[in-house]
């Protein structure tokens, strides 16, 4: 008993063949919109490469740009043969390479189901990238005269202003660390000797963040230096002033953009899922085979997904497997009694 | 003598019809763009509205926008024609209109190089209205309690880092009026009194810049306060030093961010109109080739066809006669009435 078979006469035909090629180019358009966000996704990764170490997996853009240019093959062809699928000489020719395109789209759909499968996952390895990136990020703000990370401190510049925040976690991150070169320290001042040897590491440390972190949205002028202290600006307290400076954590914001490309990139990938223009193809094909008069194109014929029901096909592809074992075996079995004789 | 005459058989008739429709598809798609592009910048033009008083004109994208509107509408009814054109029954239906609408699609394309033109030209006026918004978009910036100006330091800040700009001309314009509110001036310090007593004005004025004209290229961080008080900082001169805040004033920016893009949206309504003349041009082979067949029953026939039925001249003389029989005919009419009246 076929797998949901239909019946088909020369009209129902020559209508599936149309709607099919029609499918096959959205899928080509499809295919190259993939293309075009692998590329797009790439190249984010590549403009904040800085700020995750140059460390991050482009494992996820390359396989979207493998995926689009093969769903671009794959589709442009099975258009091809639906489009030859209406004169039956041009069918001919294409009739042997079926099986083998229809069990290669089988593939072809398991790859995509894996993409956007790591689109979901690679989410974590991405957080986990940045994290320890901007940490570094910060550490070599000041070493503008390093070569190889001389571009660190406007790279995280532009990063603050663009994502609107500010530090690691926060804005006190930069307390933490050094993010004036020495170059511009006057090491002869008293203030200066007394704040670099009032820490275990030499460091000239303050509460002052840099200029990237202010909010343009602030009614006052922006308060970058002495952060800390209620007493050397007039009426200000650091408790309670909110839009002075940005609030949230650069690996936060980074995050947030990063997971919501990615979210949308696999859903897109998703919904790209090419199991309409297998039935339809293997319908086709089908309905081409078993013309019940094969010189007469105008006939009837039955089309269907799968010759037999689903349980059979399934024992039947067992049993093959099987035999494919058993063969090796007996050959085995064969040579060895030679040999020993 | 015909301007540009050229014979035409069946394939050649069906072959015009066909490349006339296909460029006047893509002349549709054209219209569109027009149409987009003049949204773009009326977009643009909102945008940065508070920085030029709210005083712009949107005489030029408003017009781009109908433009675009009437091309696609005018393309998509010349593409009907010319796929009607091969089929001599529907092709009847449309011939008394063609004369009225090829003298539309002159008119057309004539105020299509008039915008054009203005896309050249309104750069000017731009200028103007740019130069007196920006400085009061400066007077205005530490007014953030005054309702209608509270988000002029907003504007000013991002646009300051989005253009990569200081001040009008450069940097020491904010040295010569007060961008720190009141509000956060303590009154009772000395120092605070000096400086508003050392003016006219009673302006708090300092040499220091807002932080949106920090430059991130820096190698040094932002020095933006006592700007050419070399001691106030370590190694610091300010006479050589170019990379700490942005060097180029607003008001060049942004024109050369707007002229910039009026010239390109100006070239392209240029090639556009081009593309426009072309598909006119080609509309009026197609009428004349099929109003000239030898053998009006076979559509098989031979044919002619031309851009204008007389040289240029001739054309040129046959318009001032009809205007003046136009003319003249109302005169006829007046003295006969006169005539009859007086002799009532």
């Amino acid at each position: 008993m076929p797998f949901m078979p239909v019946k088909f006469n020369l009209q129902k035909r020559v209508k599936l063949a149309q709607g099919l090629w029609m499918i096959y180019w959205l899928s080509v358009i499809v295919g190259i919109l993939l293309f075009s966000l692998g590329i797009f996704f790439k190249i984010e990764l590549r403009k904040r490469s800085e700020m995750m170490d140059n460390n991050e997996s482009h494992l996820v853009p390359n396989l979207l740009i493998l995926v689009g240019l093969l769903a671009c093959g794959v589709n442009a062809f099975g258009g091809k043969v639906c489009h030859d699928s209406l004169d039956p000489i041009k069918f001919a020719k294409w009739k042997p390479m079926l099986k083998p395109f229809l069990l290669l789209c089988c593939g072809f759909n398991a790859l995509l189901l894996l993409t956007a499968l790591l689109c979901f996952l690679m989410q974590f390895a991405v957080y986990l990238t940045l994290a320890e990136g901007l940490k570094n990020s910060i550490k070599f703000y000041k070493d503008t005269d390093t070569p190889g990370r001389c571009f660190m401190k406007r790279t995280l510049d532009l990063t603050q202003i663009e994502f609107r925040c500010c530090g690691n976690n926060n804005f006190r991150d930069w307390f933490e660390v050094q993010w004036i070169s020495n170059r511009y320290l006057d090491m002869s001042n008293d203030l200066v000797k007394d704040r670099v040897l009032s820490n275990v590491e030499g460091k000239y440390l303050m509460d002052s963040v840099p200029f990237s972190c202010c909010n343009p949205g602030s009614p006052r002028p922006c308060i970058q230096h002495h952060l800390t202290n209620n007493s050397a600006h007039y009426d200000y307290d650091h408790r309670i002033e909110e839009l002075n400076i940005w609030t949230r954590g650069c690996r936060e914001a980074l995050f947030s953009y990063f997971s919501s490309m990615m979210t949308s990139i696999g859903t897109c990938v998703l919904l790209v899922f090419l199991s309409v223009d297998m039935a339809g193809l293997k319908y086709l094909t089908t309905a081409l085979e078993t013309m019940e008069d094969p010189e007469n194109p105008e006939c009837e014929s039955d089309g269907w997904l799968l010759e037999k029901g689903v349980k059979e096909t399934f024992g039947d592809l067992l049993a093959k497997l099987k035999t494919l074992g058993k063969t090796n075996q007996v050959v085995e079995g064969g040579d060895a009694p030679e040999a020993a004789n | 003598m015909a301007l540009m005459l050229i014979k035409f058989d069946m394939k050649k008739r069906v072959k015009l019809a066909q490349t006339v429709w296909f460029m006047y598809w893509f002349a549709v798609m054209a219209g569109v763009l027009v149409f987009s592009m003049g949204l773009f910048f009326k977009i643009e033009l909102r945008k940065r509205s508070e920085l030029m008083d709210n005083n712009e004109s949107h005489f030029l994208p408003n017009l781009l926008i109908l433009m675009g509107l009437v091309a696609c509408g005018i393309n998509a009814f010349g593409g009907k024609v010319c796929y009607d054109s091969l089929d001599p029954s529907k092709f009847v239906k449309w011939k008394p209109m063609l004369k009225c609408f090829l003298m539309v699609c002159v008119g057309f394309n004539a105020l299509l190089l008039v915008t054009a033109l203005l896309c050249f030209l309104m750069r000017i006026p731009l200028q103007f209205t740019l130069a007196e918004g920006l400085k009061n978009g400066m007077k205005y910036y530490k007014d953030t309690d005054t309702p209608g100006r509270c988000y002029m330091k907003r504007t000013l800040d991002l646009m300051q880092i989005e253009f990569r700009c200081c001040g009008n001309d450069n940097f020491r314009d904010w040295f010569e009026i007060q961008w720190v509110s009141n509000r956060y001036l303590d009154f009772s310090a000395k120092e605070v009194k000096d400086r508003i007593g050392s003016n006219v004005d009673g302006q708090y004025l300092m040499d220091g810049v807002p932080f949106s004209c920090c430059n991130p290229s820096s190698p040094r961080p932002c020095i933006q306060l006592q700007m050419t008080n070399n001691s106030a900082y370590y190694s610091y001169d300010h006479y050589t030093e170019e990379l700490n805040v942005w060097k180029r004033g607003c008001r060049d920016s942004m024109l050369s961010y707007y002229g910039g893009l009026m010239n390109t949206i100006g070239l392209l309504v240029v090639l556009v109109t081009m593309l426009e003349v072309a598909v006119t041009i080609g509309l009026q082979y197609i009428d004349s080739s099929l109003s000239t067949l030898v053998n009006p029953e076979d559509p098989e026939s031979e044919s002619e066809g031309w851009i204008l039925e007389k040289t240029v001249k001739e054309t040129f003389t046959d318009i001032m006669d009809k205007m003046k029989s136009m003319g003249k005919g109302s005169k006829v009419d007046e003295g006969g009435e006169a005539a009859v009246a007086t002799v009532s």
